[in-house]
């Protein structure tokens, strides 16, 4: 690790006017992808703006049909909380789900969707369920916010505040884990809300999470796991390494999409 | 037996220090004006050095010196060494290029040492090594196993084809002629994976100097302290024995690796002296994946043939062990005499041959990992085994009881002399403990599910000890490997063993301890273990090779029977009989037909005391030391049986059942040994299912982290049922064979045994992650639906 200044302001604005003033400021959330990186110097920020007391960017509100979670807070609270639990039960079950204990008591939502990770569990949430990110600046929907492998629509000085997600009639989550590092090599989140139905795969994707439009109008048509039966998706542009190449993790795609909707629809 | 004594489930007397954080390792060792020491690594797998520009570097903060293998070089400090010697075919001796410690005009793997900078914090040692310039003309790599030798670039100029040795063992025509005979013979390909051993510690060193006395103390991660003083004295150059003191404290797992000297530690006691102040180096865990020495890696074509009756007529084998970019200290033992004789199995085999080309590869020096040779060994002969079962359309556990060996001891056509065993016993009781006979129900009931379920057999044997030091000798050994103990009992009848066996987590500060409260009926408290110090230890082998209570508790056993014999002395003094007439039991000496005793510490106080004896017919003192070399070497053996069910839709392979019978011969603390089982076996499902090195064809590692390097996790593993047998073993006092390599040793061949049976075919390698099974299974079904 290379030296760096450490700056721990109390509220998001004072946050956004450190990293402005501070060139090649970084903003500190969990921390579980910023400081593995620079321990090993591949990371040099001179300076680190932590989050972790803005107490603006904690917790978790219903506002009418939307559940609204604060950007610092962290997976197991999101995990944990009976609001989230009894509103979108699938996004409870995907934050207690992420890494492992260590990982959901420091990691938050706001770092996990900022850093845009391929392997992410959250970017098939937001974008399933039709999230709105909202930063210090403006409100971005879950498409316009993710736009490629570890990008985002953020603008310099940018800060994630919250997230706000439509609470839908169903929802499910699977994934099956890097054997390895335990991310999601193939995680598959499937939402009904209404007549309109979002199938978003996140870990398998050479440029991000993406949707799967074969699967989502199978599912429109009847929402239930027989629907997918015989439907496969494509090995072009999903991504191939040691653990699993492209055709391997395009079968996977199929077969945990199976399993959110089995979860969704409680079969 | 006591609560105490041996055969009793004493709670581990050192796990207090180690879970309540109070562990001493050597990282927690800091010296009055330490410096830390960062080793310069070469990003490339091959490459010559043109030039190393220091200069820059040398002017930043915090540096006070930066060494490269030009000043080893002027100080007469020599390479590292291999220690075992191993003949070509030919009687020629292997070729063996050097090791330097730090790198001599070239580089050849990646963490290859290049450069060490001693600085005054380790992050400003850090920032200079990223300002030393390096000139490197890039040469190919060679990776491969299968291929390195016939590559065109040469790695060390010492072994022109890159082979190290054609090395071979067995009677060559016998077998041809049992395979002319044969009315059936398997055949398999197999590749047993590189694996990297990934103890909790990483490895760690503290060079210091005394200018004053001119001694040289070196703390270091070590399973051997004495070997490692022995190789930085005798053949490294550091310093006389008696001048240089190397302490292994408490060591967080070994599992082989921590047993060869390396760079790092020669670099830092040499530098202590070189810049005046004690140095330090911790490995941080990619460091620990580079540069650590790696296990297995082995290519293999093994044959079996058979008669009509489907008994084993003979077995040749023709492996090539890719050995790495050096030879690291008993790198060339692992791939010969630590395999080939184990090629027998638990089965009557009347001719055995056996060849083995060792090449060099532009990856880590592979060396001794858990089980060392055996593993690899039993994998090729329980697959062999398994698939022969099934060609010949015979159950497997049948076919094994028809060819087990019976009779003992028993002379293998590859060395080994077995003394004894009972190896259907432990079968019967496997067979048993998994439920043998509900097989097939479960597998019906798992294809309803949509799943595919196996069996997997294993009848392993293992050689433990690694004695007697005349046969290990005679097979090229450079060192004996016998143990030594001394027992210093205090006036107060509390006893200090001093071992030179290492503990770095077996637990011997309990078993040792056992050994002595059940001989000299003491309480466990008032024995303290002590080992890993050459100051304090005089002499002492070290711990691998499951050879700590065989050998080890037997050298403490013998010095025991001689503070017993001293005892009686002192005894028949104090109680005015006559020696002969003097018993020992229960702790206390006692007339014969008398009621007239002493306790064992009154004995001890009058021992040093000496009122009771004059010192011209009997010595003062009660503290006896003994050497103790075996007559054979052990042979543990069982048979593990592994059930799996696997998911065709993901490849996902669930261990559903295993079923452990090992016979240790006597067992001193059941709870430890159990642990050992459960722990050995965790190793070998992590390389059946999980691990495995990749490097890629530029010779960069890609599974240099935990984020791609799979170890196993307990959610990986079921629940063991573990079970024992016990033939005493007739070689040492305690009839102990030693328990902690088996699991590992046992477990790879029952998973893919297991694997395969569920699959259908034998199409299947190492480790059998879910992508492979997948891949395999969709063969399965394919050829399912076609037939």
């Amino acid at each position: 690790m290379y030296a760096f200044t450490y700056h721990k302001p109390t509220s998001a604005r004072q946050a956004a006017t450190l990293l402005a003033k501070k060139e090649d400021a970084k903003l500190l959330a969990g921390g579980h992808t910023l400081l593995p990186t620079m321990k090993q110097r591949l990371a040099a920020p001179s300076a680190l703006v932590d989050l972790g007391a803005c107490a603006d960017l904690k917790g978790i509100a219903v506002k009418g049909r939307n559940v609204v979670i604060g950007a610092m807070t962290t997976h197991a609270e999101v995990a944990a909380s009976p609001e989230v639990q009894a509103a979108i039960p699938a996004l409870a079950y995907l934050a207690g789900h992420i890494g492992d204990p260590h990982v959901r008591h420091r990691g938050t939502i706001g770092g996990s969707v900022a850093n845009n990770d391929p392997a992410a569990d959250y970017p098939a949430a937001l974008l399933a369920l039709g999230a709105t990110v909202v930063t210090n600046k403006r409100k971005l929907s879950a498409e316009e916010f993710f736009t490629g492998l570890y990008e985002t629509a953020l603008d310099e000085g940018e800060i994630v505040t919250r997230v706000s997600f439509p609470v839908v009639s169903r929802a499910g989550y699977a994934k099956f884990r890097n054997p390895a590092s335990r991310y999601a090599m193939v995680g598959v989140f499937v939402a009904k809300r209404g007549g309109e139905v979002r199938v978003a795969v996140t870990g398998a994707g050479e440029g991000g999470v993406f949707r799967w439009p074969e699967a989502e109008a199978a599912l429109k048509a009847r929402f239930a796991v027989k629907s997918l039966d015989g439907l496969k998706h494509t090995a072009d542009g999903i991504n191939g390494d040691i653990h699993a190449d492209p055709e391997y993790r395009a079968h996977l795609i199929g077969v945990m999409a199976k399993q959110a909707v089995a979860q969704a629809t409680g079969k | 037996m006591s609560a105490t004594g041996i055969g009793a489930a004493v709670r581990r007397k050192e796990d207090h220090r180690f879970i309540t954080g109070q562990g001493r390792y050597t990282d927690d060792i800091n010296r009055p004006g330490q410096v830390h020491a960062y080793f310069l690594r070469s990003p490339h797998a091959h490459a010559i050095i043109k030039a190393i520009d220091t200069e820059a570097a040398a002017g930043m903060p915090g540096v006070i010196g930066i060494f490269t293998g030009a000043d080893l070089a002027a100080d007469k400090i020599g390479g590292l060494i291999c220690g075992w010697m191993i003949h070509n075919k030919d009687g020629t001796p292997m070729r063996a290029g050097p090791h330097p410690a730090l790198a001599q005009g070239k580089v050849r793997y990646v963490g290859d040492h290049v450069a060490v900078v001693v600085a005054e914090t380790l992050a400003e040692a850090k920032d200079a090594a990223e300002a030393i310039a390096v000139d490197y003309e890039e040469l190919p790599a060679v990776v491969d196993t299968g291929t390195a030798a016939g590559a065109k670039t040469v790695i060390h100029d010492e072994a022109p084809d890159n082979t190290v040795f054609n090395w071979h063992l067995g009677d060559r025509e016998a077998v041809e002629k049992a395979f002319r005979a044969a009315s059936h013979v398997t055949k398999l390909d197999l590749v047993n994976n590189r694996l990297v051993p990934n103890a909790m510690e990483p490895r760690a060193a503290v060079g210091d100097y005394d200018a004053g006395e001119g001694v040289f103390t070196l703390y270091t991660t070590s399973q051997n302290p004495h070997v490692a003083r022995l190789v930085l004295s005798a053949f490294i150059g550091i310093a006389p024995e008696n001048k240089l003191r190397v302490i292994a404290p408490d060591v967080g797992g070994g599992f082989g690796s921590k047993i060869f000297i390396y760079a790092e530690e020669t670099v830092c006691v040499w530098a202590a002296k070189k810049v005046g102040r004690p140095v330090k180096w911790t490995a941080d865990r990619t460091e620990a994946f580079l540069s650590d020495a790696h296990g297995r890696d082995h290519v293999t074509h093994a044959e079996l043939a058979t008669d009509a009756e489907g008994r084993i007529l003979g077995m040749r084998v023709k492996t090539t062990a890719n050995l790495g970019a050096y030879l690291s200290t008993f790198s060339s033992s692992v791939p010969t005499y630590l395999y080939a004789p184990l090629l027998s199995g638990q089965y009557d085999i009347p001719a055995i041959y056996c060849e083995v080309d060792a090449v060099y590869t532009n990856t880590a020096p592979v060396d001794a990992y858990r089980g060392a040779g055996r593993p690899e060994a039993t994998f090729v002969v329980e697959r062999l085994i398994e698939v022969t079962a099934r060609q010949l359309g015979k159950d497997p556990a049948r076919f094994r009881m028809q060819n087990y060996i019976r009779r003992f001891p028993h002379q293998t056509p590859v060395i080994m002399m077995y003394d004894t065993g009972n190896y259907g016993a432990s079968l019967k009781k496997a067979l048993e403990m998994i439920d043998y006979k509900g097989l097939g129900k479960r597998k019906r009931d798992s294809a309803r599910a949509g799943k595919l379920r196996g069996i997997g057999f294993s009848s392993y044997i293992e050689a433990c000890g690694i004695a007697p030091s005349a046969a290990v000798g005679s097979l090229g050994a450079g060192v004996g490997l016998w143990e030594s103990a001394e027992v210093r009992v205090n006036p107060i009848g509390t006893v200090e063993v001093l071992t030179g066996s290492h503990s770095h987590g077996q637990g011997h500060e309990t078993t040792f301890a056992q050994l002595v409260s059940d001989r000299l009926g003491i309480s466990i408290d008032n024995v303290s273990i002590i080992h890993g110090d050459t100051d304090k230890v005089q002499m002492g082998m070290g711990t691998y090779g499951s050879r700590s209570g065989a050998v080890g508790m037997s050298a403490i056993f013998k010095a025991l029977d001689k503070v017993i014999a001293k005892g009686k002395k002192v005894a028949a003094h104090v109680l005015e009989a006559d020696e002969a007439d003097i018993d020992f039991a229960d702790g206390h000496f006692a007339v014969k037909g008398t009621d007239r005793k002493l306790d064992f510490g009154s004995c001890a106080l009058q021992a040093y005391v000496a009122h009771k004896f004059n010192g011209q017919e009997l010595e003062p003192g009660l503290k006896e030391g003994a050497f103790y070399d075996p007559t054979n070497f052990t042979f543990p053996a069982g048979v593990h049986i592994c059930e799996v069910e696997i998911d065709p839709q993901t490849g996902v392979t669930r261990i559903e059942r295993w079923a452990a019978v090992d016979d240790f011969g006597n067992v001193i603390n059941p709870m430890i040994v159990e642990g050992q089982v459960h722990g050995g076996i965790a190793q070998g499902v992590g390389q059946a299912l999980l691990e495995g090195a990749r490097y890629n064809a530029d010779g960069q590692l890609v599974t240099a982290s935990f984020m791609d390097y799979t170890m196993p996790r307990a959610d990986d593993l079921p629940s063991f049922d573990v079970g024992m047998t016990v033939t005493p073993c007739p070689s040492n006092p305690l009839g102990i064979k030693g328990c902690g390599e088996a699991g590992a040793i046992a477990s790879p061949p029952a998973v893919i045994n297991a694997i395969t049976d569920a699959l259908g075919h034998e199409e299947i390698a190492m480790p059998a992650t879910p992508q492979a099974v997948w891949r395999a299974a969709r063969k399965s079904m394919n050829r399912m639906a076609a037939e």
